[in-house]
């Protein structure tokens, strides 16, 4: 069926009809050219036109295609019946089973089905196969030798290479590490050097995942434990930085110079605050300075670790500090290990600089490269410094209770395992990094590992135990995976370690007061001679102290080695007429050469009983 | 004959810890029970497709070879199954009693 409808509209409507027809031109206006303004032409020059080099892009929006999801459900009906039988029928079913059931072949099969059914019924009641026999017993730990694998290896990007300074794992499972790189030696400034630093995914040994690029080189680079895209880091002229990975790699702000150090920003580390926003950095200029991230312009707080009244202080007089040590459990304490090999234990509440640098200990004869307390014993912390790594109580002040022998490569780092309470690492110069068990032995570390040929510089752990991350001078960090025995505390561990640290711990307190005593006797009989003759009183004492100190003869037979030695020297280097100062000089002297004997033969210490009585309480038995 | 059959299927029903016996034809519809209906026609259901299945797999890995019986040890107990051309017969036990 065709629909037709017809429109209609009136000539009228359309308008007034147009006539058109022929015409000659009109000419309405006539502008004539100007010779003047043709004149006044100027040619432009330079010209200056925008051009553009780079392909042209355009920019399209698609938007793909939606799948669409529809849920539907399914109605599971029972099946398997023939057409012709209604499942709802109670009667219908019940024939069809007593028709199969009639079946010849039914019988004939069941039974055969039957006998191998009950066989293994019968199987089952008589053994059961699961019984568990010594389910009372616990299961002794599997004895493990002690092994370590080195599982990754990040290296430095830039080249020349430069040494690993600082290592931070994040805090988020610790899945990233933040590692620096820094040339600390003095005044060398190499060519080409960048300051880039890196941060690595630790599954991704190839390509770091984020490439920091300050203006001065990082020393020191820490992870905020609160939140795993925060970072602060110290530069080498001193600035401290603070970092956000999400904003990309610049710093997102940095200390003034004018109120930031003098010397390279040693070490920095956040302090257990509410906001999770202030941190502490100290360095070798002496100053220890807390800051807060949201006011970087200047410090909160300034220390100057210099032993002298508040108006006295003088920077130049100032100990070095090379490293800080922090524990969020004391929030008001930390420790700093100094250049001069002194380790001062402070408390931020103190009122005057003595009185917050409460503490002192003379750790080590260089400096003191890392300092750490142990995670569960707080009182008790590792130093490690020169050739030795020692571990120390708070209690003590003038000797550590455990200490290793003098090594032949110097020691640049140290921590304790975080889960195995007795585990220590250290690091030294000729690549090789021990693990030292005080439980099980101390006279040599439980494990060495070779871990590379270059110079170990840091080592941190991760927090699960069993890996470590160590960097070397060449810029290249191993990540060090050990056996499950180095991780893991035993059950009696914390109560065997408790035990040997008070035991120590009392037998340096007994050597410290029979010391004292030893000191008090001397200061009380000075007065009497009040020349400077006491030297031979010592002299005089000497042999009566070492009786009672060395009861051992072949310390006495070194010691009389030791100085007939020396007086052969003595009388060889001086002319005969000087005979009378012999005595004074050559006790004076002693006590210098003693110091450097240590240093030069670290292993056999036939060390005499210096003036001041330091050297004995070693030999005690 | 079909008394032989009731009176093998009481026996091993009264064996210690049997829950329950099924027989299930080939194509999944229980023929005898011990137990209620919706429990039987879970087990007739799921365990004739997983009888299949074993078979299928027995029988891909070596045409030659062919499923005997299918033990299945669970936590609460084992169900057995013994296949056949035509029939399959399930046992529910729970041997830990």
């Amino acid at each position: 069926m065709d629909i037709t409808y017809t429109y209609q509209k009136k000539r009228s409507e359309f308008g007034r009809q147009c006539l058109f027809s022929d015409r000659g031109p009109d000419l309405i206006d006539n502008y004539p050219s100007n010779k003047k303004l043709a004149k006044e032409f100027i040619l432009r020059d330079p010209v200056h036109r925008g051009t553009l080099c780079a392909p042209i892009q355009a920019e399209h929006y698609l938007n793909t295609m939606r799948a669409e999801y529809t849920s539907s459900s399914m109605n599971h009906v029972e099946g398997g019946w023939p057409k012709d039988v209604n499942t709802a029928d109670e009667e219908q079913t019940k024939r069809y089973r007593r028709k199969i059931e009639k079946d010849e072949g039914f019988n004939h099969t069941m039974m055969q089905l039957f006998k191998s059914m009950e066989n293994c019924i019968q199987q089952n009641n008589a053994i059961n196969i699961y019984q568990q026999y010594f389910s009372d017993v616990e299961p002794t730990p599997l004895v493990e030798r002690s092994s370590a694998r080195t599982v990754n290896v990040y290296q430095d990007q830039s080249t020349p290479t430069r040494p690993v300074n600082w290592i931070s794992w994040s805090p988020d499972n610790q899945s990233k590490l933040a590692i620096t790189h820094c040339n600390l030696k003095f005044q060398s400034a190499i060519p080409k050097e960048t300051a880039v630093s890196y941060i690595w995914e630790v599954e991704n040994p190839n390509r770091p995942l984020l490439t920091l690029k300050p203006e001065h080189p990082c020393v020191c680079l820490e992870y905020n434990q609160k939140d795993p895209h925060s970072l602060v880091s110290g530069q080498r002229n001193g600035q401290v930085a603070v970092w956000d990975i999400r904003k990309g790699y610049e710093p997102v702000e940095q200390s003034l110079i004018e109120n930031s150090f003098r010397d390279p920003v040693h070490s920095v580390l956040w302090i257990h605050s509410k906001s999770g926003a202030e941190f502490f950095s100290a360095s070798t200029d002496g100053q220890v300075k807390w800051w807060d991230i949201r006011k970087l312009s200047e410090p909160t707080d300034t220390l100057l670790l210099d032993y002298a009244k508040d108006e006295d202080q003088a920077i130049g007089n100032a100990l070095g500090a090379s490293c800080l040590e922090y524990e969020s459990t004391i929030p008001t304490r930390f420790m700093t290990g100094t250049e001069e090999g002194i380790v001062i234990s402070c408390n931020r509440k103190g009122k005057t600089a003595m009185e917050k640098m409460a503490a002192r200990f003379n750790a080590h004869m260089g400096p003191v490269l890392a300092l750490q307390r142990n995670p569960a014993f707080v009182k008790n912390f590792l130093t490690i410094g020169d050739w030795s790594a020692k571990i120390w109580t708070e209690d003590c002040r003038e000797s550590s209770i455990i200490w290793t022998g003098f090594h032949r490569a110097m020691l640049t780092d140290g921590a304790w395992s975080p889960t195995r309470l007795s585990v220590f690492f250290t690091t030294r110069t000729d690549g090789i990094l021990d693990v030292w068990d005080v439980l099980q032995q101390q006279k040599q570390a439980c494990l060495s590992v070779k871990v590379c040929d270059e110079k170990l510089r840091r080592i941190r752990t991760h927090d699960m135990g069993r890996l470590v991350a160590v960097g070397n001078q060449k810029g290249t960090t191993y990540l060090v995976e050990f056996s499950e025995n180095l991780a893991t505390s035993n059950k009696n561990d914390k109560v065997l370690l408790t035990a040997m640290f008070e035991r120590e711990s009392r037998r340096e307190k007994i050597l410290e007061a029979r010391n004292r005593e030893i000191r008090l006797k001397q200061k009380s009989k000075q007065p009497q001679q009040n020349e400077p003759i006491d030297d031979e009183q010592i002299q005089e004492n000497l042999p009566a102290l070492s009786d009672q100190v060395f009861s051992d003869n072949m310390v006495k037979q070194a010691e009389a080695d030791f100085y007939g030695v020396f007086e052969k020297e003595k009388k060889a280097a001086e002319p005969p007429a000087a005979e009378e100062e012999v005595a004074t000089l050559e006790s004076a002297s002693t006590a210098t050469v003693t110091d450097q004997e240590t240093v030069t033969e670290p292993v056999s210490k036939p060390e005499p009983a210096k003036p001041e009585g330091k050297g004995k309480k070693k030999k005690a038995p | 004959m079909s008394n032989e059959v009731e009176e093998t299927m009481k026996r091993i029903q009264s064996h210690k810890g049997v829950v329950g016996t099924i027989v299930v034809n080939s194509e999944g519809i229980p023929i005898k029970t011990t137990l209620d209906n919706t429990t039987t026609v879970q087990y007739a259901g799921l365990i004739s497709s997983l009888a299949d299945k074993a078979r299928s797999v027995v029988r891909d890995l070596d045409p030659s070879n062919d499923l005997t019986f299918l033990r299945i040890r669970s936590k609460k107990h084992e169900i057995m199954v013994a296949p056949d051309k035509e029939f399959i017969l399930i046992v529910v036990q729970n041997p830990t009693d």
